[in-house]
């Protein structure tokens, strides 16, 4: 492959993870409250078909991400006010979601497919595009993919740097603590979890509105729970769940490329990476490996290294708060 | 039975009548009549014989994935790997039909030896995973059925591609030996039911007969005080979940050697995600499994035939289930509606 | 700063925990508020802090009455509450917690929490590491922090919730000095809520006793011991005569036996309980007391010494393995650590059968289930739900689940929450198992169960085990001290 060819597939890369950041910024907001959100992967298509459709009908895309944001509101709200309102099962709540979303798209959309509709326009940024090498690959690119880098900026900014960041992880933390510095706990889980669902729903419409022309039927299915997957293995932290949706969208690439000159070569390695990595995480996490790792470094690493492989979920995810 | 107590029983039908209602006015959205579209449903599933052998088809790997889960979730488990287990008990058998000659009866058994087998150790990955790693079954589930299912697509395409070249469709056609013997012309096989059957009376008595099942419900309820008591958890927990991978290998092999007569690449058609809806929409009640299974294969069969008369997507099938669990879920709590006065408690 | 307690009530069902108190707080001074468990303390100032609100009765400060909606709100009109495990996010850095719900600045301020934090840190001598995270900080140090976010926040009155177990000796006296200071240097009014009578005596200048809900006494410090023991623990009627019972061999010995735990370790503990013989474990809740028992039940694992069960060795032996030797635990909460909600009473006495069958056997388990109720008088059905029974009688059911003829029983407060007669029966109960020559071994934050009931005597208090008492041999007040921390 020649570097031309090189930077072409950067660029493709980038934005093609551009939906998953999108997803993952929104789900890491879900969590660090305190809820899980199972229901990604049917909320990401009911987006997708409800972006395209409006933006059809209105040959307005703006308006269908509109859609698309206010139908992953919607989505995130049911399992927000099940949970904590009707105090039934996250869980199984997301879960039927999911499903229900798949069927509901399928067939909300089905006089609507595999026709061309309107797409985002294409933006380079003058001067930055130019730069060698970074320009085309991150800056030829359009508004979705600049608000995805910005968004996990924000995020991260929002969560670790900001009041309301420290409100809404300590209900995802301590609960109690939180509210005894006078957080509305569930207060807190409603509007991120609505929030995060609302950027679920960005990125949905983003992929029949951006990446792929139109609806189709099941277009964006996996990548929801993929979403889920990168939240865990990236530690519920945007900057780590960003390079963990582009190492996604890079392993699909160089899962293609490697089909094509080595066909010996199993794709299976590659599409299965993100999940080993989670449960790989996951484990890692419940024992003590990262703290003695920690310990045995050099004095002077302990502390970035340490704050680098601070991988444990919020420790009171999943569970109830009942307020006094 | 005093009013609170029949309310209790009764209100979960209205639930029900909303799912029905939201999809009737899709239906008429659509611009289709919803009493002609379920008409149409229900001739799609008992129209003709065939039909209705398709439905006792579809119908048998579902209820032995859903009684598989009554005992994970009787131990308190979320085992959304189902999938997994059963594309592995599917990948099992057709490891058997392709590599192995005998005659039918050896074959077909050590299939479903193989299925089970397999389905049982998918299943006691996520179990290791939660006891010795404190992982959760969701998460370990959810990446263990991705990664069966990739590592079918890889066997489609590769090893086991058929002859013409891989197409990611399936293998070629496996030799009848291999399959399971069919009534007439249709999918179902007769063996199947009887195996479901006993599947079926086997957990019956499991959970309600022996000490086993008593620890598994202990578990579910009250992890500590269960432990206090004696029972081991961490045992338990590992053999139910195997117990439920087995019967949902099973479910696999059923569906490679009688729904269809290879493996393909979505094997399982999302039977084990519904086996998951089955069990909530039933609230755990053992009986009332089979007859919503049931119901399931109905509507979702019935659905393709919608799709032919009317135009409308099959995916209208898998929406009335769906609503019907997402409601009852939602509202069919009695109880936890608020509506409902407890006496006080003078404890 | 003046407040007043006026007339609080606070009722949790039939339980009275406050039942109508007046008291009233100055600046300046350092109060010390005593009695045992249940005595009301923490409701009490869970009030008083904002985390909970009467039932009826008023908080005044300075002549104005309030109604905090929550701990923040207290602080904002200056009360603080320090709890015995603070109420911070380990998760977080010690500048994020420090800054959470501190003030309506958007953009985090790191430098000028850094700031104020070293300031107040070097007002009071803490040694605190501020870079790192909360829960790489010791029980000590995560107090002196809170301590800090209390007063930045503005609290005037401070209360602090049994705050030196598990802390060093040493972030004890820097404790005690900064509590000085806030006093008499910036007349704050603290509140130490403590059993240990030898801080209170150290530190405060003026006690306040509860029992049972209501207030009975004040008293200035300096003043003699047995005048607080008294009135935490009232009059105790002379021990009834008692005939004397045949001990036997040796049942549980513990050598040199140490059990570390993240709040406390208890370290040099030594007894030995024999066959007949009832050995209490007395002091207040946190002292170490429970760690004794679970250690014997095989719960948590000593690092040092031995666990001798008839003889054998049986230290660091698991639960099940010890339930099996002839061991018996019965746990303080019913239905978190041994009953199960949603399991009838015939489930449970299948669960706990030491030999099981495959199946389930209907008949003979009814027949059976059936004869315990009768015999331990229980108030149900075999089909009844376990969390449907009342308190005394899921205690019923707990001891109808022992198996036979153990060797030792465990028992965590066996009668706390019952009327007297559940009781006595209790009691009754076990002193039938004494007879079989079982050992029985309990603990109890009642001194009027522990000295009526044991042969022989053991107190904790933070930590430490003093000598063992023949109860004979002692009375009520030398208990009372040994609570209180002095040998």
């Amino acid at each position: 492959m020649d570097s031309s060819q090189l930077i072409l597939t950067l660029a493709s890369i980038v934005l093609v993870s551009t939906p998953l950041i999108i997803a993952v910024c929104g789900e890491i907001l879900t969590e660090r409250a305190g809820i899980v959100n199972l229901s990604l992967d049917g909320t990401m298509l009911m987006a997708a078909m409800t972006g395209f459709i409006v933006a059809f009908e209105t040959d307005n895309v703006w308006l269908g991400f509109l859609a698309g944001m206010g139908i992953g509101a919607f989505f995130a709200f049911i399992v927000a006010f099940g949970s904590i309102r009707l105090r039934q099962s996250q869980y199984a709540i997301g879960f039927v979601l999911t499903l229900l979303g798949d069927d509901l798209s399928a067939f909300l959309g089905q006089n609507y497919t595999r026709i061309p509709g309107p797409i985002i326009k294409h933006l380079p940024i003058p001067v930055l595009k130019d730069i060698p090498i970074i320009g085309p690959i991150f800056f030829n690119q359009d508004p979705v993919v600049y608000f995805a880098f910005i968004l996990v900026a924000v995020t991260w900014f929002w969560l670790f740097r900001t009041q309301p960041g420290l409100r809404l992880r300590s209900a995802g933390d301590r609960p109690e603590a939180g509210f005894a510095r006078g957080v509305g706990i569930n207060f807190q889980r409603y509007l991120y979890t609505i929030l995060g669902g609302a950027l679920v729903g960005i990125a949905g419409a983003s992929y029949s509105l951006n990446i792929k022309i139109g609806w189709s039927e099941g277009i964006t299915r996996g990548l929801g729970w993929i979403a889920l997957a990168i939240v865990i293995f990236g530690g519920w932290s945007p900057i780590r769940g960003m390079f963990g949706a582009l190492l996604f969208g890079a392993t699909k690439a160089l899962a293609t490329y490697l089909q094509r000159t080595f066909p010996e070569v199993s794709v299976v390695a590659f599409n299965a990476i993100p999940w080993v990595l989670m449960i790989l995480v996951l484990l890692l996490v419940s024992s003590d490996f990262t703290e003695r790792l920690v310990t045995i470094a050099p004095k002077s690493l302990q502390r970035p290294l340490q704050r680098l492989l601070r991988v444990s979920p919020p420790q009171a995810l999943g569970s109830t708060f009942v307020e006094e | 039975m005093n009013a609170n107590r029949w309310m209790r029983w009764v209100w979960p039908a209205v639930p029900i009548a909303g799912a029905l209602v939201v999809t009737s006015l899709l239906l008429i959205l659509f611009g289709a009549a919803p009493l002609e579209a379920f008409q149409a449903m229900y001739q799609g599933a008992f129209g003709d014989q065939s039909k209705i052998l398709s439905v006792m088809a579809f119908w048998i790997p579902l209820l032995l994935a859903s009684t598989g889960l009554l005992i994970t979730f009787r131990a308190g488990l979320w085992n959304i790997g189902i999938e997994g287990q059963i594309v592995v008990g599917a990948l099992a058998a057709s490891w058997v039909a392709l590599s192995l000659d005998a005659p039918a009866a050896v074959l077909i058994t050590l299939e479903i030896v193989a299925a089970m087998l397999a389905g049982a150790l998918w299943a006691a990955l996520s179990a290791v995973f939660k006891t010795r790693g404190n992982v959760h079954e969701i998460f370990s589930g959810l990446a263990l059925n991705s990664i069966a299912i990739i590592l079918t697509n890889y066997l489609i395409s590769g090893p086991w591609q058929p002859p013409e070249g891989g197409t990611f469709r399936g293998t070629a056609p496996f030799q009848p030996a291999a399959l399971l013997p069919l009534y007439e012309n249709s999918r179902f096989s007769p063996l199947s039911l009887i195996l479901a059957v006993i599947a079926f009376i086997l957990v019956v008595i499991a959970l309600r007969g022996t000490f086993w099942g008593l620890k598994l419900k202990a578990i579910g309820k009250n992890l500590r005080s269960a432990f206090l008591l004696g029972v081991s958890s961490e045992r338990e927990m590992i053999l139910a979940m195997m117990f439920c991978g087995a019967l949902a290998g099973l479910g696999g092999a059923v569906r490679t050697l009688s729904w269809f007569d290879s493996l393909r690449q979505s094997i399982s058609g999302g039977i084990g995600f519904m086996a998951l809806l089955v069990v909530m929409l039933s609230n755990y009640r053992i009986f009332l499994v089979p007859p919503i299974a049931f119901f399931f294969s109905m509507v979702l069969n019935g659905s393709i035939t919608l799709q032919l008369r009317t135009q409308l997507h099959s995916s209208l099938g898998g929406i009335l289930t769906e609503l019907m669990v997402l409601f009852v879920l939602l509202f069919g709590d009695w109880a936890k509606l608020g509506f409902s006065r407890k006496k006080d408690d003078d404890g | 700063m003046h407040i007043e307690l006026r007339d609080i009530r606070k009722y949790f069902g039939p339980v009275k925990a406050n039942d109508g108190i007046n008291l009233v707080f100055e600046g300046g001074r350092i109060y010390g508020l005593l009695g045992e468990n249940g005595a009301g303390k923490s409701t009490l100032m869970k009030i008083l802090s904002g985390y909970q609100s009467p039932d009826s009765g008023q908080v005044i400060f300075d002549g104005q009455t309030q109604n905090f909606s929550s701990p923040a709100d207290a602080l904002d009109k200056g009360i603080g509450m320090l709890y015995q495990d603070p109420l911070d996010v380990p998760a977080f850095s010690v500048k994020d917690n420090y800054l959470l719900g501190r003030d309506r600045r958007f953009v985090l301020n790191y430098q000028s929490a850094s700031h104020e934090l070293q300031e107040m840190t070097a007002r009071f001598d803490f040694q605190l590491d501020l870079q790192t995270t909360i829960d790489n900080l010791s029980l000590g140090e995560r107090q002196q922090l809170e301590l800090a976010r209390l007063l930045v926040g503005g609290a005037q009155v401070l209360i602090l919730d049994e705050p030196t177990t598990g802390i060093s000796a040493e972030q004890k006296e820097v404790l005690f000095d900064s509590m000085r200071k806030l006093a008499r240097e910036e007349g704050k009014t603290l509140i130490l809520v403590s059993h240990k009578l030898d801080e209170v005596q150290e530190l405060c200048d003026h006690a306040v006793v509860l029992r049972r809900g209501e207030l009975v006494g004040e008293t200035d410090i300096p003043c003699p011991n047995e005048k607080l023991v008294e009135m935490m623990f009232g009059q105790i009627p002379e021990r009834s005569a008692r005939p004397e019972y045949d001990k036997g061999e040796t049942v549980l010995e513990l050598v040199d036996l140490r059990v570390p735990t993240y709040r406390l370790t208890i370290q040099d503990i030594n007894l030995v309980v024999r066959a007949g013989e009832v050995f209490g474990l007395a002091g207040l809740e946190g002292s170490g007391q429970r760690l004794v028992l679970q250690a014997c039940a095989g719960l948590l694992h000593p690092d040092q010494g031995k666990i001798l069960l008839a003889d054998q060795d049986v230290s660091g032996w698991p639960y099940h393995r010890m339930q099996s030797a002839g061991m018996g635990y019965l746990a303080a909460g019913r239905l978190e650590e041994g009953l199960i909600a949603g399991l009838t009473l015939e489930e449970h006495v299948e669960l706990a059968k030491p030999k099981h069958s495959f199946f389930v056997k209907r008949k003979e388990l009814y027949s059976k289930t059936e004869t315990k109720i009768e015999q331990f008088q229980i108030v149900g059905r075999p089909d009844s739900n376990a969390d449907e029974l009342s308190g005394g009688n899921q205690q019923r059911l707990l001891f109808a689940l022992l198996r036979d003829n153990l060797k030792l029983i465990l028992l965590e407060h066996p009668t706390r929450g019952l009327d007297v007669r559940s009781s006595n029966w209790i009691w009754d109960q076990l002193y039938l198992r004494r007879e079989e020559g079982t050992a029985i071994l309990f603990m109890s934050a009642d001194l009027d169960e522990i000295f009526e009931r044991s042969d022989r005597i053991a107190v904790f208090s933070g930590g430490v085990m003093s000598r063992v008492l023949d109860t004979k041999d002692t009375s009520v007040d030398e208990i009372g001290h040994l609570i209180g921390g002095q040998a």
